[in-house]
């Protein structure tokens, strides 16, 4: 059954969002695109939506694979179908659904302040902070730790294989923010000299770990080993229904880019773009639901998802 | 009162210790007008060792307290909510003698007083005895065999092709995971330890062989001989108490501390009806002490005249607790969680 917005005019509405505004998170894109899916869908019924919105879900992860993107598509859903038990009428249910859709994507777009205003106390006057690859919502952390007139330094890995961390250095600088690339192999060299380390990630599991840029797990290792506190900021829309116990158990279609996951021979022979760092490794979680250990995250999945 | 048999080591004092050869009849005077005979024959097998096993020993329990319920007649001018639970106080502390009650013997006991209590007094005796079959009925279904069936599921994504799953003595929930597991085509082996002097692994043994499951056998002592090739450990529990603690069969938390050595994941399997408010840091202050004459198995020798040497104690503890720092996720009918979560479950649960 061919929805209202087909294929093509999805994915075109997902790249176009992250093209319009590079500093989006990739799910607060797809959620936005998935709000246009539901706006112009043109089902009868509730069956038949929820079906066209997971299939809309499940093509989107086929353009972005990440945990973010599947995790946040989740959710979106979850919370607009607890409107169809609330109305029996499929065309005011729509309109609520509307309504609740445009709420929580209000609601999210506010959450990476709500972070940064939680998190940058942590950072005391002349810290040496260590972060890792990319993060949008580290970015912005650190922006208002420099805007609240603090002096900090910050290290970051190069990350390869795609040097994420030069991306992240250029736009530090850009906030005077003292900064120096290090290589991803220094992490335990650089380890001594830092006070904390604060990362960001792609999705937390509900026993509190995270799944993030591969070299994550060998910074909390190090961390730890050296009793610094290991920090990671993340918007609670990032939780996602995973259990991993060990590296191995994370789902393949996560470790991996879209294209290599449809175009690959051996997945054995791929280098992975993650690795799931275990809760014991982590000191705290900052969330736009608050500051959370690790075991704190699956009382808030409980209480988002039973 | 049951006496004690034999005496105790002195960390344990405080629990009592009773024998399983001796027959209950002649320990202590059972008088048959004040206790149901369901309720004599069911602590019978539970003194005897006959009903062994956390589910097993709950659902025996309800059958019983149905056939209570069923004979139960209100005396004039009482109030069935009131008298019926005034009636069960004694069935509940003679099966306390005859064996000590598992936690999840403790918890049904706990709802099902709570059914009764919350029965309104205008219903009628049949109505309501019939309500409350009914809910025992419900809460053996719900509770205990679907929420069997929820875990294997979710269990079943837990197991991969090619696993090597070491299990510790005999869990009816574990079996079940496993069994079912093979029936949807995994390709996987499993080690099952043992120990003295129960012997429970033998059982699981047996009944997974006869699945067709590729089986290895080990005591206990040899675990860290074969840790080094176990993919993962599954477990059952006894209960789940309300700091995460695992309370098991003893040797469990021996288990999953030579797991964490060798870094392989420990699993443990539980309904969310065996969660308890207490809570438990040791294994001291809450246990069980079963027949100390079991651990002495030769009939001549130091052991066996163990009660005249005073120097010499012998302790056969039924359960241990296993810190929730050791396991790595609870799987229950509601999902795999942590172990940290089971207030956040007590509290859900309570509500409903």
């Amino acid at each position: 059954m061919r929805g209202a917005m087909d294929r093509a005019a999805l994915i075109e509405a997902f790249k176009a969002q992250t093209r319009d505004d590079p500093d989006l998170a990739s799910a607060v894109a797809a959620i936005r695109a998935l709000l246009e899916f539901l706006k112009r869908d043109t089902e009868e019924t509730m069956q038949g939506f929820r079906a066209n919105l997971k299939n809309a879900i499940e093509m989107l992860s086929g353009v972005d694979s990440s945990v973010a993107v599947s995790s946040g598509g989740e959710l979106f859903l979850r919370f607009i179908s607890l409107t169809s038990l609330e109305y029996t009428d499929y065309s005011k249910c729509k309109e609520i659904m509307i309504e609740r859709g445009e709420i929580f994507l209000r609601r999210i777009s506010l959450s990476r302040n709500k972070i940064a205003k939680l998190c940058h106390p942590f950072i005391k006057d002349g810290a040496r902070i260590l972060t890792h690859a990319y993060s949008r919502v580290v970015l912005r952390v650190l922006e208002a730790a420099a805007e609240s007139k603090k002096r900090f330094r910050v290290y970051v890995t190069e990350s390869q294989p795609d040097q994420a961390g030069q991306k992240m250095a250029k736009a530090l600088s850009k906030l005077n923010i003292p900064v120096t690339v290090i290589l991803d192999a220094a992490v335990g060299y650089i380890m001594e000299k830092v006070d904390l380390v604060i990362v960001g990630a792609e999705g937390v599991v509900e026993n509190g770990g995270i799944i993030n840029k591969i070299g994550t797990n060998q910074m909390a290792v190090c961390t730890k080993a050296q009793n610094k506190p290991f920090y990671v900021v993340a918007e609670s829309f990032k939780f996602v229904r995973l259990f991993p116990l060990n590296q191995q158990d994370v789902p393949d279609k996560f470790k991996y880019k879209a294209d290599t996951l449809k175009t690959s021979q051996n997945l054995a022979e791929e280098h992975p773009w993650i690795d799931y760092t275990s809760p014991s490794l982590i000191t705290l979680l900052f969330t736009d639901l608050g500051v959370l250990t690790p075991s704190a995250v699956s009382d808030e999945l409980i209480k988002l998802y039973l | 009162m049951r006496q004690d048999y034999g005496p105790k080591v002195n960390l344990f004092s405080h629990l009592h210790q009773y024998s399983r050869k001796k027959p209950l009849t002649q320990e202590m005077s059972i008088p048959s007008t004040v206790i149901h005979p369901a309720v004599v024959r069911l602590g019978l097998q539970y003194s005897s060792g006959l009903i062994n096993g956390s589910n097993t020993r709950c659902i025996a329990l309800l059958q019983a307290f149905k056939q209570v319920i069923r004979d139960y007649s209100t005396p004039p001018n009482e109030e069935l909510s009131r008298d019926l639970v005034a009636k069960l106080k004694p069935y509940i502390s003679f099966l306390n003698q005859c064996r000590p009650l598992s936690a999840s013997m403790g918890n049904a006991i706990k709802h099902l007083k709570k059914e009764i209590s919350g029965l309104p007094s205008t219903k009628k005796e049949e109505e309501a005895k019939k309500k409350l079959q009914d809910f025992i009925d419900q809460f053996v279904r719900e509770r205990i065999s679907l929420a069997a069936e929820a875990i294997s599921k979710y269990a079943l994504e837990k197991i991969n092709d090619n696993d090597v799953i070491l299990v510790y003595g005999c869990s009816s929930l574990v079996k079940r995971m496993l069994c079912d597991a093979h029936d949807k085509g995994r390709v996987f082996r499993v080690i099952v330890v043992d120990s003295r002097p129960r012997l429970e692994g033998r059982d699981m043994l047996r009944q997974l062989v006869r699945q067709g499951i590729h089986c290895t056998y080990v005591l206990i002592s040899a675990i860290s001989y074969v840790l080094p090739e176990v993919s993962k450990v599954l477990l059952g529990a006894h209960a789940l108490l309300a700091n995460g603690s695992v309370m098991s069969r003893v040797g469990t938390s021996q288990i999953a501390l030579m797991a964490q050595a060798y870094n392989v994941p420990v699993l443990v399997c539980c309904e969310t009806y065996k969660f308890c408010e207490r809570v438990q840091t040791d294994s001291f202050v809450s246990n069980e002490l079963d027949d100390p004459d079991e651990l002495a198995a030769q009939r001549a020798g130091v052991l066996a005249s163990w009660q005249e040497r005073p120097s010499l104690r012998l302790l056969n503890l039924v359960y241990d607790a296993t810190p929730p720092g050791l396991v790595a996720l609870v799987i229950t009918e509601l999902g795999p969680l942590p172990c940290s979560s089971v207030p956040v479950v007590l509290r859900v649960k309570n509500v409903e």
